[in-house]
């Protein structure tokens, strides 16, 4: 099947239980695009990230991945695209380059190739001197940069990026988006990202979606947006539109636990 | 091969780096065999069934083995707590290969430990009747952790997070051991628990080690085999069924 669009998703509908995180959404990535996706703390980002990548089964709904329907072709789906979550997903037990050499036995990255690009990423990301220790001695921005460092071992035809920068500080973050933008255009590597640092979607996504309670309220280029609502910034946009309450979380174990985490780490 | 070869290594170094895991993994059944061993030696023997060491060691082992392999097989659920599940999930891999990896590697370890037991029970008196039956006694060890270690990945499968451990501790693994004939002689027992004892697969994998290292099968060394094949066979499928339907 061959079609310009790089991500299709049909109407939809992610249920936990009776909780509708996802609600009847629908929007297209095309081919080579760059595209945020925006929304407050619970919106369903994450949730249709997942359901993107195989993780989760759709309530209902049609979606496709380059060409695939990750619910029926789960294989194929999975090698076509990358992906670097919000929450960790490091074994910290093993070196940096341990879960580095792990990932490209994964995704079958010959090992000539792999030995380079580890080594380019690694110093990039100025974890290098430090490949060989364990990763339960890292602090937390330094595990970020091996998560975004292991996650571009491999290049995807999609590359999903869930919160990529989160707990950087500007110069890592300059550098990181640097280089997948470079990816970005010599290899046409399609990136759907999420990300709550409203300058950076403004900077580098060619389309913008927002979303809040599971439902897509706006989507378009970022002067689109700013149109549409009449507003200067991307942030104003966003705030006039997601409202300036706080927002309840679900309260689950589960989302505490991640919270935590994500403080830890941050 | 290279996928199944990642996940096996990554298992060996997880388990060479926890030693205090390691050895607090030995504790157990060095203390079965010195307790056991010499507090029941002696009424063992005016019994009239012989040297209880003779009789233990094999049991002891199949025991070590028991618990590692089951350990490792849970452990699924600290990589789903701590993330590195995902990371082996979306990976363009099958979900089978994923599960052969993962039971390899956890079944070596827990066979490395069935390895060590041995060794220290032979250290303190255990004498293998015929070293020619000792590649069966191998395979048999090898078995018992293969088989555990899907059953191990098959329950944490289906399991969110640590909370009902305690629950497969008291109801599954220790009923497990303690009803495999690995501490007492499985003759005359009382129909009901004799029958127990029969669909325990870990019943055979204790008679097979039995009757290879101490000649004294009780069930015989074809069908304890037999037996162990094909349950393992059978919960590695049902293993590998319950880890692709994992959802994140
Ligand atoms: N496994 C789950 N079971 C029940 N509810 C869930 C589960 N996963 C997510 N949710 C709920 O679904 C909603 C959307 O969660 P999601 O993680 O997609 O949000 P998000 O947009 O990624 O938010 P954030 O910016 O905080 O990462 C939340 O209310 C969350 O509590
Ligand atoms: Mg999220």
């Amino acid at each position: 099947m061959k079609n310009e669009s790089a991500i299709t998703v049909k109407k939809l509908v992610k249920k936990f239980k009776d909780f509708k995180a996802v609600d009847n959404i629908s929007f297209d990535v095309k081919q080579g695009e760059i595209f945020a996706f925006l929304g407050p703390n619970g919106a369903g980002k994450t949730t249709t990230i997942k359901v993107l990548t195989t993780l989760l089964h759709p309530t209902e709904g049609k979606i496709s991945v380059n060409g695939f329907d990750p619910v029926k072709e789960t294989d194929k789906t999975r090698s076509s695209f990358g992906i670097v979550f919000q929450d960790p997903t490091l074994d910290v037990d093993l070196t940096a380059n341990e879960n580095m050499e792990f990932h490209a036995a994964m995704y079958h990255v010959s090992k000539k190739e792999a030995k380079q690009r580890i080594e380019h990423l690694l110093k990039l990301m100025e974890l290098w001197d430090r490949k060989d220790e364990l990763v339960k001695n890292f602090s937390g921005g330094m595990k970020r940069r091996l998560e975004i460092a292991r996650g571009l071992i491999h290049h995807p035809k999609i590359l999903f990026l869930d919160e990529p920068t989160l707990g950087l500080d500007p110069q890592t973050r300059n550098k990181i988006w640097t280089y997948i933008k470079d990816l970005n255009k010599k290899q046409n590597m399609t990136v759907f990202f999420t990300t709550h640092y409203m300058e950076e979607a403004d900077e580098v996504a060619d389309t913008i979606a927002i979303i809040d309670h599971g439902k897509i309220l706006i989507q378009g280029t970022s002067n689109k947006l700013k149109q549409k609502t009449k507003t200067k910034s991307l942030e104003q946009a966003f705030l006039k539109l997601t409202g300036r309450s706080l927002r309840k979380e679900n309260g689950s174990f589960k989302e505490t636990f991640r919270n935590i985490n994500r403080m830890w780490r941050g | 091969m290279r996928v199944i070869h990642a996940m096996w290594l990554r298992q060996l170094k997880k388990y060479w780096r926890s030693k205090p895991r390691m050895i607090g993994m030995l504790g157990q059944p060095m203390l079965f065999l010195l307790a056991f061993g010499f507090g029941f030696g002696p009424i063992f023997e005016k019994a009239g069934q012989g040297n209880y060491l003779m009789f233990l060691a094999p049991g002891v082992i199949a025991m070590s083995i028991l618990f590692t392999a089951m350990f490792a097989g849970i452990e699924v659920i600290w990589d789903r707590q701590f993330g590195f599940l995902k990371e082996t999930l979306v990976a363009p891999v099958s979900r089978t290969e994923i599960m052969i990896g993962k039971t390899l590697g956890g079944a070596t370890v827990a066979f490395i430990q069935g390895i060590i037991v041995a060794i220290i029970s032979i250290a303190i008196g255990f004498r293998i009747t015929n070293p020619l039956y000792v590649p069966l006694a191998l395979v048999f060890m090898f078995l018992i952790a293969l088989l555990f270690t899907a059953l191990g990945t098959a329950i944490a499968s289906r399991m969110e997070d640590m909370q009902a451990f305690p629950l497969i501790m008291n109801f599954l693994i220790m009923p497990i051991f303690f009803l495999s004939g690995a501490l007492f002689p499985l003759e005359g027992l009382p129909t009901t628990f004799g029958t127990i004892i029969r669909i325990n697969p870990l019943a055979y994998g204790v008679d097979g080690l039995r009757g290879t290292l101490s000649n004294a099968a009780h069930i015989g060394i074809h069908i304890d085999l037999g037996v162990m094949i094909a349950v393992t066979i059978v919960i590695s499928i049902i293993g590998t069924y319950c880890f692709s339907k994992i959802e994140i």
